[in-house]
């Protein structure tokens, strides 16, 4: 028994050895100059006044992104709200809900200069607004697009493996990827569709101006194709941009078309002019066949979008946007006003 | 698609595109201390003086800023992990990285 225990006590010992060559090695490799871990996202307070109803939005999206050695990369976000909407029906007072969610947690391999290998969930690459978009600092208007659920599987998040990279770089071109596929998960923070697809987009950067096409097939229940193409246009040194999709699916389609304008002719960037930021968003939805089933108003809506926004120093936007919707059952007024605020720092103290 | 309705989405990107087209033309005349490059902020800290438009800060604003607005500033310790970040998000080559690490930490 002493032999037996001795022999359990000096593999415990090598055991703790291992983990601690393993802790110093991970945390060497992690800590070194440029390649901290990041802690970001951003918080935001949302007011959304919906044909006369006010509903209040406190919202946090915190990201990390943790490097390990040269080639991986682990990154997530989550997403903490609380919603207070108006009870309605003659009844004073709110009714609240909150959401805790993982939006997306990914490992990210640099296999070579051409492929990306990415494992885990991820945000599903079809179109632009659920990749680039979709974070509550980035977007311009607090609503996403009409079309924003199309072509991105239900759950705007896939669970499997990803290859994506730059396929061509070249002064005048650029041409990159993104292929997917995903299984069926129903886990409450991993919750997906299996579906498979892929974006392709082509980057002239002289002319600052993207073209690319989308595609996914959901591959449970009926089965269904979705389409998608994209164009932006960014003009050198104007502040302007131009961005649009459009997306069909079996039941549906639409497109959306939005302009925004950082106004830093007027004084520069930073004056108190140039942090001024129109924005018009033109959207319209049609369906096909008088079939529900796809993310969309399940009758013909047009919307315009009118925004004004602002960007205060540190990180700080202000959202403001008159909408007005039309469609055959309702036309109706959408007023909306929020403040985000972007983080971004060390996950941890460094050299 | 059906013919009217890819008529009515072209029409939008086109009438959208000329309505700026103007303002591009004429304030590309105007002089350069109005430019972006001239303006906006660096996006670290440690990135100053840096009067030529370096390829980095040009992949900076064709790639990172093609989404978002720049940062106020950031730590120079986390300049690679961000560059890393942005390199699978926006399917940057390994050049473009390189680069862009370089102008973040000159």
């Amino acid at each position: 028994m002493p032999k037996r225990f001795s022999s359990l006590a000096r593999k415990a010992i090598k055991l703790r050895l291992v983990l601690f060559v393993l802790t110093v090695f991970g945390v060497s490799r992690c800590g070194i100059a440029q390649n901290t871990p990041l802690l970001s996202g951003g918080l935001g307070f949302f007011t959304s006044t919906n044909g006369g109803a006010t509903s209040y939005l406190p919202i946090a999206e915190p990201l990390v992104a943790f490097p390990l050695g040269n080639s991986f990369l682990v990154e997530s976000r989550a997403t903490l709200l609380e919603s207070f909407n108006p009870k309605g029906g003659g009844q004073d007072g709110y009714n609240h809900s909150h959401l805790v969610a993982l939006t997306y947690l990914q490992g990210d391999y640099i296999l070579s200069p051409h492929i990306t290998v990415v494992g885990g969930s991820f945000l599903t690459p079809f179109a632009t607004y659920n990749e680039r978009l979709s974070p509550i600092w980035i977007g311009n208007l607090q609503d996403g697009p009409l079309i924003a659920g199309l072509g991105v599987m239900q759950t705007a998040t896939g669970l499997g493996g990803q290859l994506r990279g730059s396929a061509i770089s070249r002064p005048k071109f650029s041409i990159d990827y993104a292929a997917y596929f995903s299984a069926r998960s129903g886990n409450q923070q991993f919750n997906s569709a299996r579906s498979s697809g892929g974006r392709v987009d082509l980057y002239l950067p002289k002319q600052r101006l993207e073209v690319g096409t989308s595609y996914g097939r959901l591959l449970q229940g009926t089965q269904e194709n979705f389409y998608g193409i994209h164009v932006w246009w960014e003009p050198k040194d104007t502040g302007f941009r131009l961005r649009s999709e459009w997306a069909r699916g079996a039941h549906g389609q639409g497109y959306w078309a939005e302009a925004d304008w950082r106004m830093m002719q007027f004084g520069g960037y930073n004056s108190w002019i140039g942090r001024l930021e129109p924005v018009f968003r033109m959207q319209q939805t049609f369906n096909i066949g008088n079939v529900g089933g796809d993310p969309l108003p399940a009758v013909n809506t047009q919307r315009a979008d009118f925004g004004l926004d602002y960007n205060l120093p540190h990180n700080t936007r202000i959202l403001t946007s008159y909408s007005r919707q039309f469609s055959s059952t309702k036309d109706v007024n959408i007023w909306e006003t929020g403040v985000t605020y972007r983080f971004l720092f060390p996950a941890w103290k460094g050299k | 698609m059906n013919r009217e309705q890819l008529l009515q989405y072209a029409t939008a990107i086109v009438v959208l595109g000329l309505c700026v087209a103007g303002t591009a033309q004429t304030q590309q005349s105007k002089p350069a201390q109005n430019s972006p490059q001239a303006a906006k902020q660096q996006p670290t800290a440690t990135h100053a003086n840096n009067q030529n438009q370096s390829e980095g800060q040009t992949i900076f604003e064709q790639n990172c800023a093609r989404c978002h607005t720049p940062p106020d500033g950031f730590s120079p310790r986390i300049s690679g992990t961000i560059v890393r970040h942005m390199r699978v998000r926006a399917n940057l080559s390994a050049h473009d990285e390189q680069e862009l690490l370089r102008f973040f930490n000159p």
